[in-house]
This record gives structure tokens, C-alpha cells and sequence, in this order.
């Protein structure tokens, strides 16, 4: 019995060393890091963002691209310094929270089919024909109604498949919000959210997975983002804006869309930029947001991650080009900065100058 | 006296498995409360007409499990169908009837399939066998009158996850159930060969009652993975909260659906309908597994077998 109690002490022993070897590697390896999670669209920027900050400023971003929710939950949890969400959230529940809200960067989502006969940009398209295809309304590509906006295209006799996405998303969630906003059937029957209750149509997951379901299928009608659909070599569709032109997924459309808002006015930047007037302003595009506390307790952390985001403001512009983004307009930026100025504050002092 | 000096490990060794029973039902236990826990407000809301209600419903907030439940069991009852006699035909094979070097081989191979991670069957799913589908094997099946092979071919759907499951459990219920026949005595076969049975009866009567028991549970072990399984199924099922007849239309599974939306979830009551999926998934794998032992103890009873 002495001999088995003798055993058991060196064995705890061994444990306690190991748990002690274990509990030091991270306090080792804490240099400078900033922690964030959310949105899985504007991932890609972010991380390239991340690894030029690195060299310039040693500081590392840890960035988990879980989702917009998970990012939310993180961000309340307090388990991150700033959370990320493709969906902008409504200032009554930022206030609610404590949250500060800004808009990072943008991009735009692009309907793309696969029909016979038609190459990119040939098909136009209304908002309200594109709500009624993706509600089940229009049920063959030869429709009267199509046809009576594309004079001289051959359009088949076949069967339309909607293809959707599967996975709750922001891209979703800023592709139903500009249906609700053009089609008052869409906004009464199915609504605006990151998933929604498809009428037709199979859901593919994530971007790649509704890309390769439109390739598979004949007289299929996807959306993607616009990075899959220039990737892919998807073809895009034509879009009638608000102002009744009809417009091609570009760069050039996305940032107009983006210069006729009026930031100014809307409140904890409270901004969705589908359906947004100007005569070339691409109708469905949108921003993705940041969340941080206004109420900072490590001053030195939440000024670390201002100075990234600062940072990415500034010198991000042409990697988001390079990657198919749109960087945000000088103007917008001058107006976060002041709020940073503002509302970011930690015991009462602002952390940002 | 040597032996009064040596150190006695049963009452070590004794603890050790006990706790490691205790563990694993404090694990089952916790994993249940949790669900149960998560799953409150949504089982508030929406009481048992959660297992019946098809709409899923995201923007009004209205969850229902039916399309999922039967998502699952339909691509999983596809999967049994295909694999079960597959794997026992295969089984048989490579123990009665290849030469040692082949059986060794194709050995070899279906244990390497076992190994392969499910994402990969799901891309391969996705990239070659729907293509193969849709354009091979689903106009072949529509001449099939009924309403299980009707709508477009699209090569994604029920159909395709119910073949790609079965691929994925085959190697398994394969894998045991060789096992098993390499157990049955050669004495007891050789007595039936002595008798002038042939190879056929040989296997009806003696080899596959001997190890009833083992085959039975190796199926079960297929099912228990094909149940659950999330991103193989995600990539080919067509991801759509609808019960369809037919076989070529997009369903769903409960797997799949806590892989899809549980990342995008942040209203509560949505959460909380995903986690009460799960608690479903939870309740309906325990199901099986009584059912599972309800059927060895009447096949004992009526079979007799030796494992």
C-alpha cells in the first residue's frame, strides 16, 4: 500500500511538471498579437492586410473567419478584441451592447447563369424579374417576360434551377436584402436574412460550392461573389439599377454605388448599399463591417488594433483591388476616424488621436 | 518469499477501467444535458410540433425538423441498401473464394478507403461523381416509371448522398464482417464440406449464421457513421428543407444543416432550433442503437451463432 501511494506521488508529480512546461509555452510566445472573428467574405483581404502589417509593424493578427455570428458571440463574450459581421447590426442592439460599428471594405455579389446560347454580360435583368426567378414565378428561361427585355437574344426552352446558397451568409443576407428592396412579393413571402426559406432551387456551400453547381447545371442562375465570378469565368448577368440602366459587375460600378450613400446620415453606420442611385451604380453591393467596445479596458490593445485598421484604411487600397475588393472612399474614412476619436474611449480618454 | 514483494497492479488497473466506464457516461450524460440545456427555448416555442413541422424559416423564425429527419433516414437507408450486400458479397469473397495474394490485396485497398477523410469523398462527390450522375446515370434511372426518378438530373441530391454514403460505410461493414468469417471454425466448414455441401451452402447455412451477430453489428456501425455524417453529405445532397418523392430532388440532413447554418446563427431562437437538431440526431442515434441490440438478442435466440 506505501509502495502504491509512493507510485501514485510520482506520477502526480510527473503531471504537475508537465502541466506547469505546457501553462509556459504561451506566456513565451505573447509578443504583440491582436485577435479578431467573424465574417468569412472579406477573409481573404484580411488576411493578406494581416501579413503586410507584419512587416512593417510586427504586430500578428489573429483572425478566425467562423462567420458573422460567431464573430458577434465572440465580440459579446469578450473573448476577441474585434469582431467582424458581413450584415450590419442595428444601432438600437450596438447601443445595447456597447458596440461601436464601421464599414472596412466592400464588395459587390453578382447573379451568374448557365444557359445555353448566352455568354457573360448578354442577359439583362430587372430587380423584380430576378426576385420573381428566384421565387419560382418565372420557371423557364423562354418566359414572355424575359424575352421582353432581351429582344434578339435566343433564349432556350428549358426549365430555370435556382442555385442558393446553403450555408447562412452575408453574401445571402445582401442578396435577399436587395430583392426585399425591389420586389414587395419577395419582402412580404420570404424577407431579408443571412438564410432565408428558399421557394425553389438547391443550395450549394459557400461561394465555391454555388459556382460549381451553376457550371454543373443547365439553365441554372446562381449568385455569387463577384471575386468566384470572375475567377470562375462565371457568366454575369446584366443588372437594371435605380436609375434604369442597365450595369455590368465592376469595380467602377461597386464604388459608385458606394459614393452616392450618405454615410453622414446614417446612424452607428447603419448602411446597406443595395439598390443605391447614381446612373452606374452596380444595385447589389455591400460593405462589411467591424465591431469593437467603445468602452475600452487595455487602452494599449484597442489602439494596436485602431492602428491596423488605420493602417489598412491608408495602404490596403490596392491589395483589396488586387483581390477583386473595394477599399472604402477617403471621405467615409476621414468619418470613422473622427468617430474612433469620439466613442472609442478607456477610462474615460479617448484611445485614438 | 519473491511474490510478497511484488507490486500488486489489479486494484490500479481496476480503478483505471472503471473511471474510464465512469468518463464515457459522464461524457454521454453531459453531451445530452447540454442539448437539452441549448435547446430550451426553442423547445418552449415550438413543443413536438418541431418533429413534424417541414418549414425552416430563418427570417420568420419558424423551425421545424421533419424535412431533416427524413433527409437523414432516406440517404441512410439508400446507403444500407447498396452497401450492406456489397460489403457482405465482398466479405465472402475475399475470405472463401480469391486466391491469399488477391484477397491480401484488395484487403489492402478497401482498408485504405476506410482511411480516406470524408471531406475528400465529399469533393470527389461534388467534382466527379455528380457530373457522372447526372449525365450517366440519372437519364437511365428516369426511364423508371414512379415518382422516385423524376425531376432534372442535376447529378446532386438524395440519390447521389445515398451512393456516396454507401461508398463511405462499405470499407467498414466489409472490413468487419471478413473478420468475422475468418473466425467461423474450419472445423465446422469442413464438416459441412465433408457432408457434400457445396461452396453456396456452405456460406448460406454455416458461415453466415455462425457470425449473425458480428454482421449485424458491423451494419451497425456502417449506419452509426452514415447517420452522422456532415460534409460528405453537404457537398451532394442539394442542401433544400423539403420532403420530395423523388430520389433525383435536393433534401437534407441533420448533419448537414448544423455544418451549414450553425456558423451564421446569431438569433436565439434560431441557435437554439439548431442545437434542439442535434438533440434530435442525439435521440434518434440512441434509438437505433436499442433497436440495434433488441434484434441481436432475438437473432441469438432464434439463430443460435457462435460469436
Amino acid at each position: 500500500m506505501k509502495q502504491m501511494l509512493q507510485q501514485c506521488k510520482r506520477i502526480l508529480l510527473i503531471a504537475l511538471a508537465l502541466t506547469l512546461a505546457v501553462g509556459a509555452v504561451p506566456a513565451l510566445a505573447k509578443s504583440r498579437t491582436i485577435n479578431g472573428a467573424g465574417a468569412t467574405f472579406p477573409f481573404p483581404v484580411y488576411s493578406q492586410w494581416a501579413y503586410q502589417y507584419y512587416r512593417v509593424a510586427k504586430v500578428r493578427l489573429n483572425y478566425q473567419s467562423i462567420g458573422s455570428g460567431g464573430g458577434i458571440r465572440q465580440i459579446k463574450a469578450k473573448t476577441v478584441d474585434f469582431g467582424a459581421s458581413d450584415a450590419p447590426l442595428k444601432p438600437a442592439d450596438l447601443e445595447a451592447a456597447g458596440l461601436l460599428q464601421f464599414p472596412m471594405i466592400m464588395g459587390g455579389v453578382v447573379p451568374v447563369v448557365n444557359v445555353p446560347g448566352i455568354s457573360a454580360g448578354q442577359l439583362k435583368l430587372s430587380g423584380q424579374l430576378l426576385a420573381d426567378i428566384f421565387q419560382g414565378k418565372i420557371s423557364k428561361w423562354n418566359d414572355a417576360r424575359i424575352r421582353a427585355d432581351n429582344q434578339g437574344l435566343a433564349l432556350p426552352d428549358q426549365a430555370i434551377t435556382v442555385v442558393h446558397r446553403s450555408d447562412g451568409s452575408g453574401t445571402t443576407w445582401i442578396f435577399t436584402n436587395y430583392l426585399t428592396k425591389v420586389s414587395s412579393s419577395w419582402a412580404k413571402e420570404i424577407g431579408n436574412n443571412k438564410a432565408v426559406n428558399w421557394p425553389v432551387g438547391v443550395g450549394g456551400k459557400g461561394n465555391e460550392g454555388v459556382a460549381s453547381y451553376v457550371q454543373r447545371v443547365k439553365g441554372s442562375i446562381g449568385y455569387v461573389e463577384y471575386a468566384y465570378a470572375l475567377q470562375n469565368k462565371m457568366n454575369h448577368v446584366l443588372l437594371k439599377n435605380s436609375d434604369g440602366n442597365y450595369v455590368a459587375p465592376t469595380s467602377e460600378t461597386f464604388q459608385a454605388a458606394a459614393a452616392g450613400a450618405d454615410w453622414a446620415n446614417a446612424k452607428g453606420y447603419y448602411m446597406v448599399l443595395t439598390n443605391q442611385p447614381g446612373e452606374n451604380s452596380w444595385p447589389i453591393t455591400g460593405a462589411s463591417f467591424i465591431l469593437m467596445y467603445k468602452n475600452q479596458v487595455k487602452p494599449e490593445t484597442a489602439r494596436a488594433v485602431l492602428s491596423f485598421f488605420d493602417w489598412c484604411y491608408k495602404n490596403g487600397g490596392e491589395i483589396a483591388n488586387n483581390l477583386d475588393y473595394v477599399p472604402m472612399p477617403a471621405k467615409v474614412v476621414d468619418m470613422v476616424e473622427a468617430t474612433w476619436r469620439q466613442e472609442i474611449k478607456a477610462s474615460g480618454k479617448p484611445v485614438w488621436k | 518469499m519473491q511474490t510478497h514483494r511484488r507490486f500488486d497492479w489489479d486494484p490500479v488497473f481496476h480503478v483505471l477501467t472503471l473511471g474510464g466506464g465512469l468518463v464515457l457516461m459522464l461524457v454521454v450524460g453531459a453531451i445530452f444535458w447540454e442539448l437539452w440545456q441549448g435547446s430550451q427555448l426553442s423547445l418552449e416555442k415550438f413543443g413536438w410540433s418541431f418533429l413534424v413541422t417541414e418549414t425552416w424559416d430563418p427570417v420568420s423564425e419558424t423551425f421545424g425538423a421533419a424535412s431533416t429527419i427524413y433527409g437523414t433516414l432516406v440517404s441512410t437507408l439508400i446507403a444500407m441498401l447498396i452497401a450492406v450486400p456489397l460489403s457482405l458479397a465482398i466479405a465472402l469473397f475475399l475470405v472463401e473464394l480469391a486466391p491469399p495474394r488477391v484477397s491480401a490485396l484488395v484487403g489492402g485497398g478497401i482498408e485504405l478507403l476506410a482511411a480516406i477523410p470524408s471531406i475528400i469523398y465529399g469533393m470527389w462527390g461534388l467534382f466527379v461523381f455528380a457530373p457522372f450522375m447526372s449525365e450517366t446515370v440519372q437519364p437511365l434511372l428516369a426511364h423508371i416509371p414512379g415518382p422516385f426518378f423524376t425531376g432534372t438530373p442535376m447529378g446532386i441530391g438524395m440519390l447521389s448522398a445515398g451512393f456516396i454514403l454507401a461508398l463511405m460505410i462499405l470499407p467498414f461493414i466489409t472490413a468487419v464482417t471478413r473478420d468475422i468469417f475468418r473466425m467461423v471454425p474450419a472445423v465446422v466448414k469442413e464438416s459441412a464440406y465433408g457432408m457434400g455441401s457445396t461452396t453456396w451452402e456452405v456460406t448460406r447455412k454455416v458461415t453466415i449464421p455462425y457470425g449473425i451477430q458480428g454482421i449485424i453489428g458491423a451494419c451497425f456501425l456502417g449506419l452509426g457513421r452514415a447517420i452522422g455524417e456532415t460534409m460528405a453529405v453537404t457537398f451532394v445532397i442539394g442542401n433544400r428543407h423539403e420532403i420530395s418523392a423523388s430520389l433525383f430532388a435536393a433534401g437534407n440532413s441533420i448533419a448537414s444543416t448544423l455544418a451549414n447554418e450553425f456558423t451564421e446563427a446569431s438569433e436565439d431562437l434560431y441557435l437554439s432550433s439548431l442545437v434542439e437538431l442535434g438533440l434530435v440526431l442525439f435521440g434518434l442515434t440512441l434509438l437505433l442503437q436499442i433497436l440495434a441490440q433488441w434484434w441481436l438478442k432475438r437473432t441469438r435466440r432464434k439463430m443460435g451463432g457462435g460469436l
